[in-house]
């Protein structure tokens, strides 16, 4: 019994990070079909953001409240990739919808500048670049209806792009004076401590359980509600779920598919970013982590079926639970008796990697049941 | 899309294929080995790249995992030669198995001792495992994105697999091949790099003219009518599951004869070749060079490394912001790639935006809607 809860454990444990890390690319998936390979390295964002974040507490004004600064960098990690992603639809993966396979290609090649980007520019910078994005995106929004519509609109816009660039250099500057640590580019992997009190274990029914494993799960189950509530609840969701449905049809009933595009990715993204939070507190933290993540979630999206949220969250437990009883080996331990041949093939496969290489080949199984995974979409077109 | 629209003279033809077999029997003397050495390999590449156009391009599949057929063929040709130059070593098998404890050589190497065997399995075997792949995907109609994705995830089941067999095949190390022996020569010696050169532009060639032969006449009409609208080509009364695993099983067939070349030339076949990053790339140098161009494949395949080797040696850092940004410049900019520009109507409209040429004024929405369908 005690056995099979700490497996149990596990399995939700590394499932809820692959649901965190595939929730926003189901959402992005279901809604514009666009394969976003970038998704991993919009977690490894979130992921630095932590780590900056964690280092900005450090100093003297804010390390009273050094031990809230995950909180604040659940937030933070959202707000960075999502404006990452956000300028990421604006400028390419608009141009590239209704051809999926061109829009993987792009998004791979955002990837790589990504990759590269973290470890050739001093995080400080880095940092102050998304400030600036951040304001030059955002503030035209703010701007009084007045201004909005009048011809030179266009000059208020340049002229807020010129007010971010330089909040963004001056953030830069200081953050980088400030923190000696984040003022040199780096390739090395940085590591995200835990604050105190997400240190140790809980004892629940007499097993003891990781702290910070269950911050994960938290966090996890935090993002799919609020996913749920925005898209069932919010005037917004349903515009989005419309969309989803028949983006022509709501385009005619008036519904802006331009605006529904950003939102739905800007959010798909901030969800990567708070993924990577989680991931921070996994391991170490480079910018290689998200490749690490991007194939299991894309494996969760294909096996939950397109579009559908219930369908994510089983995916995931199912995976992890999987992966957990085949990667340690855990079948032998609640049977122990089993007959030689198959026993030898549980331990062939007991290992992380080749407990991967199981699942994959259990999932490709399945789809040849279920080529749509565990809960298509239902229609009558003939494909496509 | 058309394969050429500029005809050229018969004896411009003939004088350029002389031109290059000149160049290609004289290189080994022109280039230092070094640089031999890397241009031998980047045309065993170009192989591999004619199997992601004639999928990709012709077909519409954009397969991530071109790496398992690669790798396989590299694996076949380097456990042939760590065979038959194992005789020194304690029980006749290769060195490694020692250091696992391995006595006897696994029963599925066996076969590998025949040089005959060998030949053939390096590419029957890569379009076996490509048919069972594809099979199994194209029978329940997975297409799109869910099959790259598919094929993604073979690629990190070889890989994972493949990393963690020490026992079999030695695992993350890989298998040398440099230092083995091949007719009484070692493979990592000057003469032997340099003949196979020769053998690699060979087979560039003849690969180029059998995937010439496969995309004509009718075959070749059906993939393409693949690629544009699959319900309709079935709705017609073809299988499209024949033809695309059959097509499929062709590009791994030649991905695995590009691995094995590619082995021999490099000297070591491991998992790396499994990356997924490394499949990515075969797709970019056919996207960049022109898919659905055969020639854009290959000569994408040879400048793109031969770009990356330059580059990496000037300034290592950069070479991924380049790199990310040909993915980026490329799918928005040049969707046919740089062959299918200059092929297309790419030259004359961009003499027409600079006021050199004059418009063509006669139905242009014919011109217009030569693109459309191509949106898979």
């Amino acid at each position: 019994m005690e056995l099979l809860l700490d497996s149990l454990f596990n399995g939700v444990a590394i499932g809820s990070v692959l649901l965190v890390a595939a929730l926003g690319l189901a959402i992005v998936f279901g809604l514009m079909g666009v394969i976003n390979l970038a998704h991993g390295e919009l977690m490894m964002l979130g992921a630095y953001t932590t780590y900056v974040t964690q280092l900005i507490f450090k100093l003297p004004i804010l390390k009273p409240f050094y031990n809230s600064y995950i909180i604040v960098s659940i937030f933070l990690a959202f707000i960075v990739s999502g404006v990452v992603g956000i300028l990421l639809e604006k400028t390419i993966i608009r141009k590239l919808y209704g051809s999926p396979l061109e829009t993987l290609l792009a998004t791979w090649g955002v990837s790589l500048i990504l990759q590269q980007f973290v470890r050739s520019v001093p995080l400080a910078y880095g940092t102050g670049l998304v400030i600036s994005l951040l304001i030059g995106l955002f503030l035209p929004t703010t701007f009084p209806s007045k201004i909005k519509e009048s011809i030179n609109f266009k000059y208020f816009k340049f002229s807020s792009w010129i007010f971010a660039a330089l909040t963004g250099v001056l953030t830069g500057s200081i953050i980088s004076s400030s923190v000696s640590k984040l003022s040199r580019a780096s390739a090395r992997n940085v590591d995200v401590t835990a604050p105190s009190w997400m240190r140790g274990q809980v004892e629940i029914i007499g097993t003891a359980f990781p702290k910070t494993r269950l911050m994960i799960i938290v966090i996890t189950l935090i993002s799919v509600i609020a996913i749920t509530l925005f898209l069932n609840q919010s005037a917004w969701g349903m515009r989005i779920r419309a969309v989803t449905q028949n983006r022509q049809m709501s385009d005619c009933l008036g519904i802006s598919t331009e605006k529904v595009d950003i939102i739905t990715f800007g959010i798909g993204s901030g969800l990567a970013g708070v993924a990577g939070v989680a991931v921070s507190l996994l391991g170490s933290v480079g910018p290689n982590v998200g490749g690490n993540y991007i194939v299991g979630c894309f494996m969760v999206v294909v096996l939950g079926g397109v579009g559908n949220l219930l369908g994510t969250v089983l995916a995931s437990f199912g995976i992890g639970i999987m992966t957990d009883l085949i990667g340690a080996g855990r079948l032998l331990s609640i049977w122990p008796d089993m007959p030689l041949p198959l026993s030898n093939t549980i331990n062939f496969f007991a290992t992380t990697s080749m407990a991967r290489v199981m699942i994959f080949a259990l999932i490709v199984i399945f789809l040849q049941f279920k080529p749509t995974g565990l809960f298509p979409q239902k229609g009558r077109m003939v494909e496509n | 899309m058309s394969l050429s629209k500029i005809k050229f003279d018969k004896k411009i033809v003939l004088s350029l294929w002389i031109i290059l077999i000149a160049l290609i029997i004289a290189a080994p003397t022109l280039l230092p080995v070094f640089r031999l050495n890397l241009l031998g390999r980047y045309l065993s590449l170009s192989i591999v790249a004619l199997g992601v156009d004639l999928i990709w391009g012709y077909t519409g599949l954009l397969s991530l995992g071109q790496g398992i057929f690669f790798a396989l063929g590299g694996y076949c040709a380097a456990m042939y030669l760590q065979i038959t130059s194992s005789s020194e070593f304690p029980n006749n098998i290769p060195e490694f198995f020692a250091l696992y404890g391995v006595e006897k050589l696994p029963f599925f190497w066996e076969p590998f001792r025949s040089p005959v065997f060998t030949f053939f399995a390096i590419w029957i075997i890569p379009a076996l495992v490509a048919g069972l792949i594809g099979f199994l995907v194209f029978r329940n109609r997975i297409k799109g994105v869910y099959f790259s994705i598919l094929t993604q995830a073979s690629l990190l089941v070889f890989f994972n697999f493949f990393n963690g067999q020490q026992k079999l095949i030695n695992g993350t190390n890989g298998l040398k091949t440099d230092v083995t022996q091949l007719l009484g020569q070692m493979v990592g010696s000057e003469s032997m790099q340099r003949i196979f050169f020769w053998i690699t532009s060979v087979l560039v060639i003849a690969s180029w003219f059998f995937a010439k032969w496969v995309v004509k006449g009718r075959f070749g009409n059906i993939l393409i009518g693949i690629r544009d609208d699959e319900p309709r080509v079935r709705f017609t009364g073809y299988n499209p599951v024949i033809f695309k695993t059959i097509i499929f099983s062709i590009a791994g067939g030649l991905a695995g004869i590009s691995g094995a070349l590619y082995t021999v030339q490099s000297g070591i076949v491991s998992p790396q070749f499994m990356t997924v990053p490394f499949s990515i790339e075969m797709v970019i140098w056919v996207a960049v060079g022109g898919r659905g161009t055969l020639l854009g494949a290959i000569l994408g395949a040879v400048f793109i490394n031969y770009a990356k080797s330059l580059v990496s040696e000037a300034l290592p850092a950069s070479w991924m912001f380049i790199q990310g940004g040909l993915f980026i410049l490329v799918v928005t900019a040049l969707p046919e790639g740089v062959l299918g520009w200059i092929q297309g109507d790419g030259p004359r409209n961009l003499l027409q935006r600079f006021g050199l040429k004059r418009k063509i004024e006669t139905y242009p929405s014919l011109e217009v809607n030569k693109k459309e369908g191509n949106n898979e």
